[in-house]
């Protein structure tokens, strides 16, 4: 597109007052753009100055240097086909320009902020000239059909979910049937009010269902031997369920440990399986991918005291449904929910509240089968969340059914039966209860925690990605965003993801299936998917100058991208989700997308104007994180909280994605430091792309050696963790970062 | 995005403004489907939006806000209308009239959020936000990150001497003094109710006494006083006298758990309290803690961030209901309770007890007259003919997550109503 640029300052909102205006609009002839200025941008009339300027001059690329880009943005969005920046005048120089104190006239902060104001006017001039509007991916053929792994009460849901809003879907189960688990119940747990009575199960009705759904297709004794490709395209290999194929996923094999294969130096783990680029022609076709494979009931013979394996009579939950339902329940029963003895009171690991449901409920089948028979639930903690509190209470008005809170310290042989030795009652004394068996509340481990199951053929491996930090389920990480994984377009529910009840994993599975349709719907209109919503834009590659470093592959968050047997890239633009961690990885800038690359942002740092011979004018860049740092950045300015004068801040996607490029176009066009703010990292991350800041920490331990080497201070280039909501506080960050600076004095290469 | 464009085929209704609520909106927005997102109060966000911190993550629901707000933002099949509210529904699944009523702004879109008119005005309100321990301007933002950042003019706070001072202020019109309530239809083929929680009133447990002392808080309130945009900037101090206090109380399953109030367990409490805990100790490291409680409600993952708390010595697990609360003449309160594994008697007397106030449908009231199904306890029921569906704390009591989940659940129910 031939590009027609209009540049418009606003001077209302108090930047007219802050900032000279005369000297920004000299700032954008500097970049060869006459700007124009009008007193309420934003306004009716403002924006028809624009429009005007659209319609008759056939403007087509325009710089709004007003408020900052997370406001008004219907106000200046002018169509999908005209590529707009955004000079940060109102939050960005005027609202956070320094206090006038005695010492800091208003003539010396108006002039600190009107060259703030510069910088910015001449850096959103850059960004227009080195940028253009999205032109989206899109799929040669996009395929809709929804896989779904597992034939459970999460597998069924989804797959009827799926169908039931216009999707054609496939279910494989590595059983001989559909139902999973929830076969082998006797009763289930009430979903309806008055929340009080166990119901008949109803999975045999899902099943009938199913069945007889058109657009369902069920593969049983199946498993998956490897998933291929990528949303909207995928390719799955199927094969029958416990055997083995060359079309297993390989296991992950990474940069160092190929080396050593290819040198014979050690043994290939993937030895007889097909690469995992290789195409399988009779491989079938998916658009997204519902991971539904559920749990195994855990093993619980660690706690010695207990008794389980040891002595008779002593069974886990699993174990006592099964006799429940096909026979008939011993009539003296004990339930115990925590393992700990006197050293914790925690219940076993993998419970949830599952597993208190289970014994309510199971202690109404000891009701059921016995007339004099009695239950005794020993718990540490009840817990009935929400309304399974009304279960609760209908167990509590069983007359056979006793409940305490109780520390068990021992199981033990006794008579033909079982003793079970209690302390901390609430009966405020020892106890010791006789009972004919003793059930364990063990818990249910996710089938994701000692295998892959997704079995991905992908370059970053065949299984998700740190699992430890959730105990092997597949769970997000993401409180708001429960969906999130770092594999697009699969999505897990059920218990694979976390140990839940039926209710709950209805509604989870049926959520699971909205988020496949949506991932292939977002895949067909070219965009990405969360939290990138909507980009229309994707990394792309100049491979021409590819090294095959490999750096891009290992990084990206989500396993965007594969490679071929030299080590270049293969982009699967669909899995992506557009953080740029791949273009801040490259060492040979050769990635970049169309409104965020690495010339574009260089060119923008490289705009700022430096003073080579003033000491007050030192010049720091900020590469902010636009979803935390650059928010707690706006809101401070909101707030008219003063910001450091000697700052330039660029909003960047995610601090993945600052190429240490930009960091030395910085240094050597003689700023002073550069600074990157970015999300907490750690177990508690709360980056959105995961790694991004954590990486950023990493490369900068990098350039540091590198700096050192040409005779800078390594302290010259930081990464500071910001949460959005520290408003109050990233003015502090940046003035300790500032003043170090300071310290060190100017950039010995100023000038040259 | 707000504008007035007429309503296309299959759209959807989302009622609720909150997490579910904008969670739904956006879900079903994704796909490809046309969302009408209406809020009552001036500002999206709901309930979260008031609070400091999510457990266990401890991060800050603005950072999930943002994300979600940059979504509507560049989503024009999104279409906001906060201070609005359902008048009356019409119709059947696949086709609804609904009437809706929006509430006067008096501030229009002209509004740039400069701030002139707050600084102009004389007159304050009471502070909703914060629960009235703080006061605001007549003319306000809701709070640092409102969505639609724009101001809301409280015209029954105003002088008339305030309303012309802020009228003068702004330089861009946006200060609408005659703006009427308005109403308007708009056809719909499935409706999401996500209208969310109130927090229990906490008058209504005579014996925890809430009116007789500034010590005594909900947890909600305390949410407020450890936001860094809360009516103390963050600190947490007690309201009325602004003591830093040395001493604190949770007591749990106020008005939960309790067959006179809320029968259902609320789900949040018990994590929040021990969420507020972290908040108390980066503030207070040695101060005091009793918590009373008839159960910890920490399961799975929640176990790990229970059990960093259980070393700390400086607090002390009270298995217990709370009988009575006492004022004392020095500002402190002493809670009565007993230890149901020991039998003891407790007295303790605290600077600032907590009440861990339940979850109450905020649509209680409202649901009759909308022809709504609930359930006893004022929770949305799902329509049996598909058309209208609940999310998040409108169906159950449930954390954020959960909320999360169920409203992406109710998005696909929306989307296969639409089919029709």
């Amino acid at each position: 597109m031939e590009k027609k640029y209009g540049a418009y300052i606003c001077t209302g909102c108090g930047i007219g007052d802050a900032l000279d205006i005369e000297a920004l609009a000299k700032a954008a002839k500097s970049q060869g753009m006459e700007a124009k200025t009008h007193d309420a941008l934003c306004s009716a009339a403002g924006r028809e100055l624009i429009e005007n300027d659209i319609t008759n001059d056939g403007v087509n690329t325009i710089v709004v240097c007003a408020c900052s880009p997370r406001v008004m943005k219907d106000e200046f969005n002018f169509g999908d086909d005209k590529y707009v920046t955004r000079a940060n005048l109102r939050e960005g120089a005027a609202w956070c320009a320094e206090e006038v104190t005695e010492s800091r006239s208003a003539e010396k902060v108006k002039e600190f902020a009107t060259e703030k104001g510069q910088d910015y006017v001449r850096m959103a001039c850059v960004q227009a000239k080195k940028g253009d509007v999205p032109d989206p991916y899109k799929l040669e053929t996009i395929n809709k059909k929804i896989l779904v792994m597992g034939g459970g009460i999460a597998g069924m849901t989804a797959a009827m979910e799926a169908s039931k809003a216009g999707y054609a879907v496939t279910i494989i189960e590595a059983q001989d049937k559909l139902g999973g688990k929830a076969l082998g119940w006797r009763k289930q747990f009430p979903t309806a009010a008055p929340w009080t009575d166990l119901e008949e199960p109803t999975v045999q009705a899902m099943v009938d269902a199913v069945q007889a759904e058109a657009a369902i297709t069920l593969k049983t004794s199946t498993e998956v031997a490897r998933i291929a490709g990528a949303p909207g395209a995928y390719k799955v290999t199927l094969k029958a369920a416990g055997t083995a194929s060359d079309w297993d996923a390989p296991k992950k094999v990474g940069v160092d440990e190929q080396d050593k294969i290819s040198k014979g130096e050690m043994e290939d783990p993937n030895a007889g399986l097909q690469p995992y680029m290789a195409d399988d022609a009779s491989a079938e076709d998916f658009g997204a991918v519902v991971l539904a494979t559920g749990w195994n009931p855990a093993d619980v013979s660690e706690y010695a005291h207990l008794g389980y394996g040891k002595l008779k009579g002593v069974v886990t939950n699993a174990e006592f449904e099964k006799l429940a339902k096909t026979g008939k329940v011993p009539a003296n029963v004990a339930f115990v929910q925590s393992p700990g003895g006197a050293e914790h009171d925690q219940d076993f690991p993998y419970c949830n509240s599952v597993t208190s449901m289970v014994a309510l409920k199971q202690a109404q089948y000891v009701r059921e089968d016995n007339a004099a028979g009695k239950a005794y639930v020993l718990y540490q903690h009840m817990r009935t969340p929400g309304n399974m509190e009304m279960f609760y209470k209908g167990a509590q008005n069983n007359d056979g059914i006793f409940m305490t809170k109780a520390t068990v310290t021992q199981v033990e042989e006794s008579g033909n039966g079982l003793a079970v030795h209690l302390k901390d009652t609430l009966l405020n004394e020892d106890v010791t209860l006789n009972v004919d068996m003793v059930v364990l509340a063990a818990g249910m481990v996710p089938t994701t925690s000692d295998k892959p199951t997704i079995n991905l053929a992908y370059r970053q491996g065949p299984s998700f990605l740190d699992l430890e930090l959730f105990d092997g389920y597949a769970d997000s990480h993401f409180i708001c965003f429960p969906y999130e994984t770092r594999r697009t377009g699969v999505y897990a529910c059920g218990g694979v993801r976390k140990a839940m009840n039926m209710e709950e994993t209805i509604d989870d599975a049926c959520g699971a299936a909205l988020k496949a349709i949506q991932s292939i719907e977002s895949a067909d209109r070219g965009v990405a998917v969360h939290p990138r919503s909507n980009d229309g834009t994707y990394p792309e590659f100049f491979f021409q100058r590819c090294t095959q470093c490999k750096r891009c592959t290992e990084e990206c968050p989500f396993g965007a991208l594969d490679d071929d047997e030299k080590g270049t890239p293969k982009p699967n633009p669909t899995r992506c989700r557009r953080c740029g961690t791949c273009m801040g990885a490259c060492p040979e800038r050769i990635i970049g997308f169309k409104n965020y690359n690495i010339d574009q942002v260089g060119s923008m740092v490289k705009s700022i104007e430096v003073p080579d011979d003033d000491e007050d004018k030192l010049r720091i860049i900020v590469f902010a994180c636009e979803n935390d740092a650059y928010p707690a950045l706006d809101m401070a300015a909101m707030r008219k909280l003063p910001q450091n004068a000697l700052i330039r801040v660029v909003s960047v996607r995610c601090l993945g994605s600052v190429n240490m490029a930009w960091i030395k176009d910085a240094l050597s066009a003689g700023m002073d430091g550069a600074l990157m703010l970015g999300c907490k990292f750690g177990d508690d991350y709360q980056c959105h792309f995961v790694k991004g800041s954590e990486l950023a920490d990493k490369r900068m331990a990098n350039i540091g050696e590198t700096l050192g080497s040409l005779g800078l201070e390594p302290e010259r280039c930081a990464v500071r963790q910001v949460a959005i909501n520290e408003y109050n506080t990233v003015d502090a960050i940046i003035n300790e970062f500032v003043e170090a600076i300071v310290d060190l004095g100017p950039n010995p290469f100023k000038g040259f | 995005m707000t504008d007035e464009r007429s309503a296309p085929a299959g759209a959807v209704l989302v009622v609720g403004g909150g997490i579910s609520g904008l969670t739904a909106a956006l879900e079903a927005a994704e796909v490809g489907k046309d969302v009408f997102l209406i809020e009552r109060n001036p500002y999206l966000g709901g309930r979260v939006a008031q609070l400091n911190q999510y457990f266990p993550k401890l991060c800050p629901p603005s950072c999930g806000l943002e994300i979600n707000f940059q979504r509507v933002k560049s989503n024009r099949r999104v279409r906001v209308y906060t201070m609005t509210e359902v008048k009356s529904v019409s119709g059947g699944p696949g086709n609804y009239q609904v009437t809706l009523e929006s509430k006067p702004r008096f501030i229009n879109n002209n509004c740039t959020a400069c701030g002139a008119c707050a600084d102009a005005c004389p007159d304050e309100r009471d502070n909703d936000f914060n629960f009235g321990m703080d006061k605001s301007k007549a003319v306000y933002k809701p709070h640092d990150m409102a969505f639609p950042m724009k101001y809301v003019l409280d015209k029954s706070a105003c002088s008339a001497a305030g309303l012309q001072a802020v009228k003068e202020a702004c330089k861009y019109d946006a200060v609408d003094l005659d703006m009427a309530p308005k109403e308007f239809t708009v056809d719909v083929s499935a409706i999401v109710w996500a209208t969310g929680w109130n927090p229990y009133d906490p008058t209504k447990m005579t014996n925890l006494k809430y009116d007789s002392s500034n010590a005594i808080i909900t947890n909600m309130m305390m949410e407020r006083l450890a936001a860094p945009n809360g009516p103390t900037g963050g600190k947490i101090l007690r309201p009325g006298d602004n003591k830093e206090p040395a001493s604190f109380a949770f007591v749990q399953c106020a008005g939960s758990r309790d067959e006179n109030h809320l029968e259902y367990c609320s789900y949040i409490c018990c994590m929040a309290s021990m969420k507020q805990i972290n908040y108390i100790r980066e503030q207070y490291p040695t101060a005091k803690i009793t918590v009373f409680y008839i159960d910890l409600r920490t399961p799975g993952k929640y176990e790990k961030f229970r059990e960093k708390l259980m070393t700390d010595a400086n607090i002390t697990w009270v298995k217990g209901k709370v009988a009575d609360i006492v004022a004392e003449a020095d500002g402190s309160v002493t809670l009565v309770a007993e230890n149901a594994v020991t039998g003891e008697k407790i007295k303790e007397t605290v600077d600032l007890a907590i009440l861990a106030t339940g979850m109450e449908p905020a649509a209680k009231a409202q649901a009759a007259a909308l022809g709504l199904s609930v359930d006893s306890n004022g929770f949305i029921l799902a329509d049996v003919n598909g058309g209208m569906v609940s999310a998040g704390c409108a169906k159950k009591a449930a954390d954020v997550v959960t909320c999360a989940q169920s409203a992406t659940a109710a998005a696909m129910k929306a989307i296969q109503a639409s089919r029709r």
